[in-house]
């Protein structure tokens, strides 16, 4: 055990908490009757952009593969296709054990360093969420640790209250230990992907639409330039598309997958090194590389799921500063919510480097969940910007006056009150949490800022 | 907790009816924070000087609790009370002081004595308080209202510059105790501050307003500074007065 000091992937808000690197059951049984009133967090592999894994004064248990002597702990079933796996194990790890064997995950979010603990507590989703749902919907079973020591078995089936709180509950219902996930059958490594441009914001939202061409794609999303102003105000590139068939694979073997990193971000970076000015140069050069017309290509998992893993800490762009990343979702009919919070940022000139725009799909039977059916907007800024926290502010009132909601994962400011408008069963998630931890053993910065556990811990 | 956009949730301001002090949380107080606290020896005036803060916050709870910064042995309590009050301190301001510009020490000696025990004794037992606190938080900022008096004591009225060079060292030396335990000290260094406290004396060189220091305050807290003067430049002047030979010094008209 080591006292260390710990942020999220954003890089702000760094708190000091004693850290414990282990996937042992019995040692982290024995942290947790030590620990204090400042309790105990799960902590993966530091993706959640904000202060979810992190707990200022108690302790954090780090569960990744590397501390487990059992290493990248997952057996996969060859005909059934069921994953049961180690909470530590990431998704990195998942897919070249099983892409090989034509098996793929079936929900990652932009970066394939999560875990898989990580990946059910944030209830994940991806570029398929209006085809396929969320991670929770996959997963068949959980194993998890309570606060008291007991290790119990939970799925949808054999205790569904408690089961739907730990999928989207932040860590705060205890500590998974392993999960069965059901794998999506692949036929190739590839994807066949559309790609197509789009001038403004109005041809994004009609392209994307529930009605239209997109429900016909597993996978979707649009990138969009906030800084285009004008008549090109919100324009975009598309990308869609699915798994590709092995014909479409040149090579001898379809299943072949070779995730290499490509390079490293420098060790320090200046702030400001990425500014309205730098962002929309590449905001232009991004647009104009895409295709004029509708374009269709073979792309590589890495290439299409996850970018930004071909630059290691690609975080520390930001400088010392850190950023943060807003992603909220507003109803289908709130286009026009859209376009004004995109306004706001333009005016108030914060450059985002990666927004992208998605449509999602129905929402699963977790409470704390994020995804619901609407347009969900992600951008990312720089956390030093004069005048944020009233922007943000602002711009959270008219996300919640909308029936929105904010991605807790993603967070690293809203107020207490948000958490409440925007996801209407929060209590009766709050009543499942107490009941599985009654004394308030767990508890993570993100949680003390949102009140998502009880002020003092209860003895 | 401090939120990512560096918006400390919980403040208090110690010395609850200090101008400067009230001016550091105008800037602090902000979208996201959620609880104010203003420690100060009189709980009605205190309250007048924070009611325009409230109204123009009102989803920010004010609270107020009574001290007296003088008596060191009830600063432990003091901070349990707040505590008890708010949760987590992020934010610690600390800007109760006295001048007693004109007390003859010469004819009443012990005159000093509330002085030395407010600006320095008092203000250690303070520090030491929160520190604990914020050491077992695992973060947190003590902001402490120093003065450049403590830079380079000087006749005029050297006992109050002498708790200012005291309180200053500690401060310093206390950050640097708790570096690895995520709660740190900002000290904040201004020159002649015009506040109803120095009202009527003479304006130094470079002096300053309230509105200054809280703007550096401000930055100095986003930039996890250790020191900050105001005026900047005050850094530079005092790195030669400092070190002005004693019979130059003692000829300087300052």
């Amino acid at each position: 055990m080591s006292r260390e000091r710990l942020s999220g992937w954003g890089r702000t808000a760094w708190t000091v908490a004693d850290l414990v690197r282990s996937t042992d059951p019995n040692t982290i049984r024995s942290t947790i009757a030590t620990s204090g009133e400042r309790g105990v967090i799960a902590r993966g592999l530091g993706r959640s952009y904000g202060a979810a894994a992190q707990n200022a004064g108690g302790h954090v248990i780090e569960l990744t593969s590397e501390h487990d002597p059992m290493g990248a702990d997952a057996v996969l079933d060859p005909v059934s296709g069921l994953l049961d796996v180690a909470s530590s194990v990431s998704i990195d790890s998942i897919l070249r054990l099983c892409v090989p064997r034509g098996w793929f995950i079936p929900v990652t979010p932009g970066t394939r360093f999560v875990t898989i603990g990580g990946a059910i507590a944030s209830d994940v989703h991806g570029k398929n969420h209006h085809f396929d749902g969320s991670f929770g919907q996959h997963v068949r079973s959980l194993t998890l640790m309570l606060a008291s020591g007991e290790v119990v078995e939970l799925s949808p089936q054999s205790h569904p209250e408690w089961f739907w709180a730990t999928v989207g509950g932040m860590g705060l219902t205890g500590i998974i230990l392993r999960a069965t996930v059901a794998m999506l059958p692949i036929q190739s490594s590839r994807v066949r992907v559309e790609t197509e441009r789009l001038a403004n914001f109005d041809a994004v939202c009609d392209a994307m639409s529930s009605d239209g061409e997109d429900s016909a794609y597993r996978y979707s999303v649009c990138w969009v330039d906030l800084l285009a102003t004008g008549s090109s105000m919100g324009r975009g590139v598309l990308t869609r598309g699915d798994h590709a068939a092995p014909t479409d694979v040149k090579g001898d073997d379809p299943l072949a997958y070779d995730p290499r990193l490509k390079v490293s971000a420098p060790g320090w970076v200046p702030n400001g090194l990425l500014n309205k000015f730098t962002i929309k140069a590449f905001n232009e050069a991004w647009f104009r590389k895409a295709p004029a017309k509708r374009h269709v290509g073979i792309e590589s998992i890495p290439a299409f799921f996850h970018p930004l893993d071909g630059v290691n800490k690609w975080n520390r762009l930001y400088g010392p500063q850190g950023f943060l990343q807003y992603q909220f979702i507003v109803p289908l009919d709130r286009t026009d919510v859209l376009r004004r919070v995109i306004e706001n940022f333009s005016e108030a000139g914060v450059a985002s480097f990666l927004a992208v725009l998605k449509r999602m799909g129905p929402q699963n039977l977790a409470p704390l969940s994020f995804p619901t059916e609407g347009w969900t907007l992600t951008l990312d800024m720089a956390a030093g910007i004069s005048g944020l926290p009233e922007l943000l502010s602002r711009v959270d009132g008219m996300v919640l006056d909308a029936g929105g909601r904010h991605y807790l994962a993603k967070d690293s400011h809203v107020a207490p009150s948000a958490v409440r408008r925007g996801y209407p069963r929060f209590d009766e998630w709050m009543t499942t949490r107490d009941e599985m931890d009654p004394h308030g053993v767990w508890r993570s910065d993100l949680a003390r800022r949102l009140g998502l556990v009880h002020p003092g811990r209860v003895s | 907790m401090k939120n990512g956009v560096g918006v400390a949730q919980n403040i208090v301001l110690f010395g609850g009816t200090s101008e400067i002090g009230i001016a550091i949380l105008k800037k602090l107080v902000k979208p996201g924070v959620a609880r104010v606290v203003l420690v100060s020896r009189n709980i009605d005036t205190a309250e007048v000087a924070s009611d325009g803060l409230a109204s123009q916050f009102p989803e920010v709870d004010f609270h107020h609790i009574r001290f007296d910064a003088s008596d060191a042995s009830s600063m432990e309590n003091v901070v349990a009370a707040v505590s008890e009050e708010i949760g987590d301190i992020d934010v610690a301001v600390i800007a109760q002081g006295l001048l007693n510009e004109g007390n003859d020490y010469y004819a009443n000696p012990s005159g000093l004595v509330e002085m030395a025990n407010v600006n320095f004794t008092g203000t250690m037992a303070l520090m030491y308080s929160l520190a604990s606190r914020l050491k077992a938080q695992g973060y947190g900022k003590i902001v402490l209202l120093s003065s450049v008096a403590g830079e380079r004591v000087r006749k005029g009225n050297p006992a109050y510059g002498a708790t200012k060079a005291g309180i200053d060292g500690f401060a310093l030396a206390l950050d640097h105790e708790l570096v690895g335990s995520g709660a740190s000290v900002l000290v904040v260094r201004p020159g002649f501050v015009t506040t109803k406290m120095t009202l009527g004396m003479k304006k130094a060189p470079f002096s300053t307003d309230a509105e200054s220091v809280a703007v550096a305050v401000e930055r100095g807290i986003a930039a996890d500074k250790k020191v900050v003067w105001v005026p900047g430049l005050l850094r530079w002047l005092f790195l030669i007065l400092k070190n002005v030979p004693l019979p130059i010094w003692r000829r300087l008209p300052l």
